[in-house]
């Protein structure tokens, strides 16, 4: 069985993407517990899946719609009420886009 | 009379005909949870001040001749996922520290409206994410049959919580196997419905085409009244079935053990399983064989798949879940950050638990461009086979019995630097939920260590009513779910 390692750049793509900070040990240690866990996926491939279809569901339901009538809901102060920050009724973020 | 030691039937018997009221019957419960919970730790808020001002109100309501709720006066406990308006939730992870919902989950708010009452909310792995509570970002549950042990999990709080007896049941989740394997672990009874006959509204999401939230409790009965109350299709929950609910606890004698075909597979009785397991689960089958059912060998070969098709696709949904939490609208932040991807990057980084952060990496890899394919959607694939293997076998048997865990509890610390290790633990009871079928964990001995030891009974899509009714007739005639640890 070929082993799956992760490259470091690639693990540091990855969390990139995760938008997650991780610290160096943080990184050396997922970086070997990651490459034994995708190693053992490997025992996927010894399935012959060509013609089987995927389940992404398993109790066959399909398009549920509902009407599209306003219900009651929170309104903005309860909405609000476990924000970091707020700001006239609104949620607060840090600049997005520096100039 | 010890009031701890009641089931819910009897709990409302004495209420109706006023011999104990829904104080005394609280007040017993919170005594025992402030002397045990300080060591076992199965707690991580406990309502107190509520639970006392709900059950002064059911008194008042029995006082005036009322109508009373199915659960009125029955203290429950919640594992700390489920929303509770105006009561902190914090799934169990440093993520969420602090934060007090603005609106209760939808199986909260059945059971609240059938007058339960709420003792506290529970100890989880961070997000349900473990089988042990060791990942919970605040301490580790005890096991209450020794204090050296794991209570497994994730819903490790509630399985300990009602095995030590601090509340009559409790409310878990179960992804992979989150509540059968602690309820098997702490020798009391767990059901994970079919998929989709819970609501999971205001639940936080871990995989959300395999979360099934369901009870523990110390009997089938209990279990079933409980399922009672909280199945049905549910407006805010897409995936809820509109199938019919049935009165399970009416049911409970309606299939009869002489005739019943049991499937016994083959591959649950081998590779790792600990021998006092693999004798403690065939032991039933003899009960059942004398009882009159046929055991019927059969094999669900995929089952050696399980666990890798489970550690793919979960941690995928996991890692689109997870992305909500950004510290803006919810959750602990950091402070003074200038930008906002740093803000980001600094505040997942700083608050997410371990677990949490090596299932969004498994997930984000396993999802990212030219990896799709080779791990999202094989898994996906051989997730049908693994259903259609079950869907085949529930023509031949009425039910499947099965060990829950391959081992009794093991020690607390034993396995928590090794995932693969902690995710192996899983291996019987993961393809149940890969498939969404319904799974009844009870309990059937114990180890020559005094550990529990458990066994499930895998039901057919939506047949709760069948694996309840033989589970119950089994606590009729056995009396390993009255064995309590001496505490």
């Amino acid at each position: 069985m070929s082993s799956k390692k992760i490259t470091p750049s690639q693990f540091k793509h990855i969390a990139k993407l995760a938008k997650l900070k991780l610290t160096k040990e943080e990184e050396n240690k997922y970086l070997s517990q990651l490459s034994s866990i995708l190693d053992y996926f490997d025992i996927l491939n010894k399935i012959d899946t060509s013609k089987v279809k995927p389940s992404f569901q398993v109790t066959q339901l399909k398009n549920i719609f509902r009407q599209d009538k306003i219900k009651p809901s929170l309104n903005q102060d309860q909405a609000l009420s476990a924000a970091s920050k707020n700001k006239n009724n609104y949620f607060s973020v840090p600049v997005t886009i520096n100039k | 009379m010890d009031i701890t030691k009641l089931t819910i039937t009897k709990i409302q018997k004495l209420l109706k005909r006023k011999k104990i009221s829904a104080l005394d019957v609280t007040k017993a419960y919170l005594a025992r949870t402030k002397k045990l919970d300080p060591e076992i730790k199965a707690f991580i808020t406990i309502t107190d001040e509520l639970a006392l001002k709900q059950a002064k109100k059911i008194d008042d309501k029995i006082q005036k001749d009322q109508k009373i709720g199915k659960l009125a006066g029955i203290p429950m406990s919640i594992k700390d996922i489920y929303l509770t308006k105006g009561i902190q939730t914090t799934a169990g992870s440093k993520v969420l520290k602090g934060y007090i919902p603005q609106y209760s989950s939808t199986v909260y708010q059945k059971l609240i409206n059938q007058d339960a009452i709420l003792i506290g909310k529970t100890n989880t792995d961070t997000f349900a994410f473990g089988a042990s509570t060791e990942n919970s970002g605040y301490f580790t549950t005890k096991n209450p049959w020794n204090f050296d042990y794991i209570p497994g999990g994730s819903s490790g709080g509630s399985a300990a919580c009602v095995s030590s007896s601090m509340s009559v049941f409790s409310m878990g989740s179960d992804t992979g196997g989150s509540i059968r394997h602690p309820a098997s672990l702490c020798g009391i009874t767990g059901l994970k419905p079919t998929y989709g006959r819970n609501s999971r509204y205001g639940i936080t999401a871990m995989a959300s085409s395999f979360d099934c939230p369901g009870p523990l409790a110390n009997t089938v009965e209990d279990i079933a009244v409980i399922t009672e109350v909280t199945a049905g299709k549910d407006p805010l929950d897409a995936t809820t079935s509109s199938t019919s609910v049935p009165k399970y606890s009416k049911l409970l004698n309606k299939h009869k053990l002489k005739g019943l075909k049991i499937g016994l597979p083959k591959e649950y009785f081998s590779g790792s399983i600990d021998k006092q397991v693999k004798q403690k689960v065939l032991e039933t089958t003899k009960f059942f064989e004398k009882q009159g059912a046929k055991i019927i060998d059969i094999s669900l070969p995929s089952t050696n798949q399980g666990i890798a098709v489970y550690y793919v696709l979960v941690p995928c949904e996991i890692s689109a879940n997870m992305a909500r939490y950004d510290g803006i609208r919810f959750g602990q932040s950091k402070k003074d950050i200038k930008d906002l991807l740093s803000y980001y990057l600094e505040t997942r980084g700083a608050f997410m638990e371990d677990e949490m952060k090596r299932r969004i990496m498994i997930g984000t890899y396993a999802l990212s461009a030219g990896y799709f394919d080779a791990y999202y959607l094989k898994a996906s694939k051989v997730r049908t086979l693994i259903k259609n293997e079950f869907i085949e076998t529930f023509k031949k048997v009425d039910t499947i019995l099965a060990p829950v865990s391959p081992t009794t509890a093991w020690k607390i610390g034993e396995k928590i630097d090794d995932p693969l290790q902690m995710y192996l633990a899983d291996v019987f009871t993961v393809c149940i939920n890969v498939a969404g079928l319904p799974s009844l964990a009870l309990p059937c001995g114990f180890s020559s260590n005094n550990l529990p030891i458990g066994f499930q009974l895998i039901g057919n899509y939506f047949q709760e009513d069948k694996i309840l009714s033989i589970g119950h007739q089994y606590q009729q005639l056995t009396d390993y779910h009255f064995q309590k640890p001496k505490l």
